[in-house]
């Protein structure tokens, strides 16, 4: 299937990205930055209680303040259908959706929006949300997933029984729904154990933390156009969600993709998009709303808080016999935790004939959570990998040569459900195995981790549009928001396949009027699926390109190949020419049949799932608590690299992020469920210097499915950094952490008890 | 309430705006002088995307005043570059990757360029800690620290 590897003469370089000037100069334009005249700021009123009924909103004395041009509630939103639509990687229902965006009759979570209103400056904005008097009722409010869980708990939704049971529940209770994926025979296979390991862990919720906080411009004609202008991870998912909120035709709304300051799945839903609509609507004025840190920490993202259950058993020699999850994942105040891609992933590394994995997902009065970068799989694989490392420990085998005895290869089945074809789990183990990193003697107070991770990456709706231009240069437009240099490896795909100087290929991302729909810039799909469309959209071009050389030179089409960029006789029977290029065709096009361009419009099938195993060492400060990472080696399965940079740079920012998970981020609620650390101080990211250099190694085990053999690569690399620093923080202090973060006061803590 | 008029130094030109006394440089230079290539991230000074250098002092521009550029001179992101030349930070940043989404990069590079303007030999410690004020949740630092590093080798050979 697989054809030889070809020496290619971009892909696998390291490109220039065709946005890049404009990113370090200050010209690219993000979702604040645009000013249109005549231009609103809008602001939103937000809930300050965690559970509450909304008793009464007096909006008068805000409308009566100069300068405010429209003040909304959920009044002035249609009423919504609970009808299921994607979101990210999950379904979520417009009504849920509807509240979230603006409360209709109780705040489930305290930073709610409940009104919003439009000024001629954010001044007058923020006098006038001060200004709107709003009388509630408070309720009782449940934060922790397993109190939300008891039957004495507040329940948020009376409608709510429990999903995936049978018979259905008889009263109402915060657990959405119940997910269950099952293989061979676990009471069988734990028989056949001489190691049984069985730990609790708990995970907290941590936020995205783009950098760039939500921000849009609306502009809503008289005439029933809307225009929208946001940072998001999907233009057309910002259109669908308008369209389907406000009830309005898709024909009439337009989304251009702004350039986007960091995602990370925290951009796959809308939050201010709509609110933006109606005021405008409402003003007939373009009205722009940013976002502050603070609402972005109180009211966007994050990803779940869980708590779970891990029991794996393996007989003497090593090999994993049986395994068996329950996970408790908390989905904020509407069902939706990613708590089915945890129960997928969880033990899909390995190899094993008897699995069992239950999930919960539970609702509680905290933010609606949403996508994170491989959504759920780093809670699962974080208890799945720090119990393998117990299992090699009590074992006495090497955490490595264990999960190399195990490792998932072509044809394991996995427990979700799929067989798997061409991976590299295998090859990303050895590979660790042979890094000096892992030979490295440690000192005193140090210890090292490993852990491997899984994500199954998706395809998807992607449509690309190739324009051969009148010099023969390249205009190549497709629509996935580019998060993190995908410009540059579209054109490399287009400029390989066409035979051309990537630099003559120009790249964009249009709008939702000028292509066809996109699925979001997530699940690592990117250059896999839009990249498929690129490579398809070039080689219609090509066809043309060979049709149009056919007609000038009188012969069939099948007498020319395109090779390096030119069109070719395929053999001297067809007749003695030149080869032509690309210009030369462009050149005469408008004699042969006009302009030259391809086109594809797909939904992509057969995205390779990729594996990663990470190496970390750190040093424990017996006395603070405090962890350094000293080292770090990321390792993963990565298909074919178009750009290897940007996929370092993926395997890099992945890994820093899933350190932060381990050892800093968390929510921090009082006993009034309201957040208490909703800025960036508090909420503590990863700085440089917290960070060594963070090693990569890519395995290419090209994805055949592919042309260019892409697997996804943005997701993996966040997996397997909670185990791997928790079990280098076991090995460096002899004490095992089963609950993240390991902040300082959490390590001396531990550290005290075991004495 | 009454606006102040004032004139300032921006990127190497002349330049005077109208700003209410508590609007924040970065307010200023984004919605009244329209140059929006210094971002907001935090509004606190935690996150870094707004710097600016303030006289030759690197600031937060969220936590200066507008009022208080009276007089003084401002470098932003968009008078890194000369003309068409980039900065070689700016240039090395592209060649390296060290940027994904872009948008702590025009913080990083005015803070970058701080230190490269002080220090033209740091160490990749230093680097770091000068930098630990400039968040980016994208690269891990890591191609950021060698671009800065590989850019100071570079000045020093040139």
């Amino acid at each position: 299937m697989n054809e030889q590897p070809k020496k290619f003469k971009w892909v696998g370089t390291r490109t220039i990205r065709p946005d890049g000037v404009d990113k370090v100069t200050g010209r690219a334009m993000y979702g604040a930055d645009l000013t249109l005249p005549g231009m609103l700021q809008g602001k939103v009123v937000r809930s300050p209680h965690a559970h509450a009924k909304i008793k009464s909103i007096d909006t008068s004395k805000a409308e009566a303040l100069d300068g405010v041009k429209a003040v909304i509630t959920a009044d002035d939103m249609p009423q919504a259908d609970p009808t299921p639509v994607a979101a990210g990687e999950a379904m979520i229902n417009l009504r849920d959706l509807s509240d979230n965006v603006i409360a209709r009759h109780k705040v489930l979570y305290e930073g709610q929006t409940v009104a919003a209103v439009a000024a001629t400056t954010s001044d007058i904005a923020d006098r006038a949300v001060a200004l709107i008097e709003v009388e509630y009722e408070v309720l009782p409010h449940v934060i922790d997933v397993l109190a939300a869980m008891k039957d004495d708990a507040p329940v948020l939704h009376d409608d709510m029984f429990t999903g995936g049971v049978k018979p259905k529940p008889e009263v109402a209770s915060n657990v959405a729904n119940r997910v269950e994926f099952t293989l061979g025979d676990i009471e069988a296979g734990f028989a056949a154990a001489d190691v049984v390991i069985e730990q609790d862990f708990t995970t907290e919720p941590v936020h995205q933390g783009y950098i760039e906080p939500h921000a849009v411009v609306a502009d809503a004609n008289p005439d029933g156009k809307v225009d929208i202008w946001c940072s998001s991870q999907g233009h057309f998912m910002v259109r669908t969600f308008v369209a389907g909120l406000l009830k309005i035709d898709m024909s009439k709304i337009k989304v251009t993709a702004a350039e986007i300051g960091g995602g990370f799945g925290g951009k796959t839903t809308v939050y201010l998009e709509p609110l933006a609509v109606l005021l405008s609507s409402k003003s007939g004025r373009p009205v722009r709303m940013v976002m502050s840190r603070e609402e972005v920490f109180r009211a966007s993202g994050p990803t779940s808080g869980a708590a779970m259950t891990i029991k794996m058993g393996a007989t003497k020699d090593g090999k994993i016999v049986a395994c068996d999850a329950t996970l408790y994942m908390q989905a904020g105040a509407w069902p939706g935790s990613p708590v089915g891609p945890a129960a997928m992933t969880a033990f899909a590394p390995y190899d094993v004939d008897n699995v069992k994995v239950v999930g919960f997902d539970v609702v509680s009065n905290r933010q609606k959570v949403v996508a994170y970068r491989a959504p759920g799989a780093p809670i699962s694989e974080y208890g799945v990998e720090c119990v393998v490392d117990e299992l090699a420990s009590e074992l006495g085998i090497d955490p490595l040569e264990l999960r190399a005895k195990n490792a998932a290869k072509e044809g394991t089945q996995a427990a979700y459900g799929v067989k798997f074809g061409a991976i590299g789990m295998v090859e990303t183990v050895a590979a660790a195995q042979a890094t000096e990193h892992y030979k490295t003697p440690l000192g005193p107070n140090q210890g090292r981790g490993v852990a491997s991770g899984f994500w199954f990456n998706i395809g998807g709706e992607s449509c690309a549009g190739i324009r051969i231009n009148e010099d023969g240069s390249v205009s190549l437009t497709e629509g996935s928001p580019d998060i993190g240099g995908s410009r540059a490896s579209m054109a490399m795909m287009a400029a390989e396949t066409l035979g051309v100087d990537y630099y003559k290929v120009k790249p964009s991302v249009v709008d939702t009027d000028a292509t066809g729909y996109h699925f979001v810039t997530g699940g690592s799909r990117v250059t896999f699926a839009t990249g498929m469309a690129v490579v398809k959209a070039t080689n219609a071009a090509i066809d043309e390109l060979r049709a149009r050389a056919a007609k000038i030179w009188d012969v069939d089409v099948e007498g020319v190949v395109w090779e390096d960029g030119h069109a070719k006789p395929a053999s001297s029977n067809v007749g003695d020419f030149d080869p032509m290029s690309v210009a030369d065709l462009a050149a005469m096009a408008n004699k042969t049949g006009g302009p030259i361009s391809g086109h594809a419009d797909i939904n992509a099938k057969g995205a390779g799932p990729a594996f990663g195993t990470h190496i970390c060492d750190v040093e424990v400060d017996p006395d603070t608590g405090h962890v350094t990472v000293l080292r770090y080696t990321a390792v993963q399965d990565v298909g074919r690299a178009i750009h290897p940079s940007y996929v370092e740079g993926q395997l890099q920012g992945g890994a820093a992020q899933g350190i932060g998970w381990a050892l800093n981020e968390e929510y921090i609620y009082d006993e009034n469920g309201k957040l208490e650390n909703a800025g960036f101080l508090d909420y503590r990211v990863p700085v440089a210097s917290d960070l060594p250099m963070i090693d990569t190694i890519l395995i290419e085990i090209p994805n055949p499915t592919h042309p260019f053999g892409v697997r996804g690569v943005g997701e993996v690399p966040i997996i397997p950094p909670l185990a791997a620093v928790a079990n280098a923080v076991a090995a460096a202090t002899g004490v095992r952490f089963h609950a993240l973060p390991m902040s300082p006061p959490a390590i001396v803590a531990k550290m005290a008890e075991k004495g | 309430m009454a606006k102040h008029h004032i004139t300032t130094t921006i990127n190497g030109e002349e330049a005077e705006y109208l700003c209410e006394p508590q609007e924040t440089l970065l307010d200023v230079l984004r919605d009244e002088v329209g140059l929006t290539g210094t971002k907001e991230g935090c509004s606190s000074g935690d996150c870094g995307a707004c710097s600016v250098m303030l006289d030759g002092r690197l600031v937060c521009s969220c936590l200066v005043l507008g009022v208080e550029a009276q007089g003084k001179t401002v470098e932003t992101i968009e008078g890194m570059a000369d003309g068409e030349v980039l900065h070689p930070l700016q240039q090395k940043f592209l060649e390296e990757a060290a940027l994904q989404c872009g948008y702590c990069t025009p913080g990083v590079l005015i803070a970058a360029k701080a230190l490269l303007d002080i220090n033209n030999d740091p160490t990749e410690t230093e680097v770091r800690y000068w930098l630990a004020g400039n968040l980016c949740r994208c690269t891990g630092y890591d191609k950021i620290i060698r671009a800065v590093m590989d850019t100071a080798a570079d000045m020093r050979g040139a």
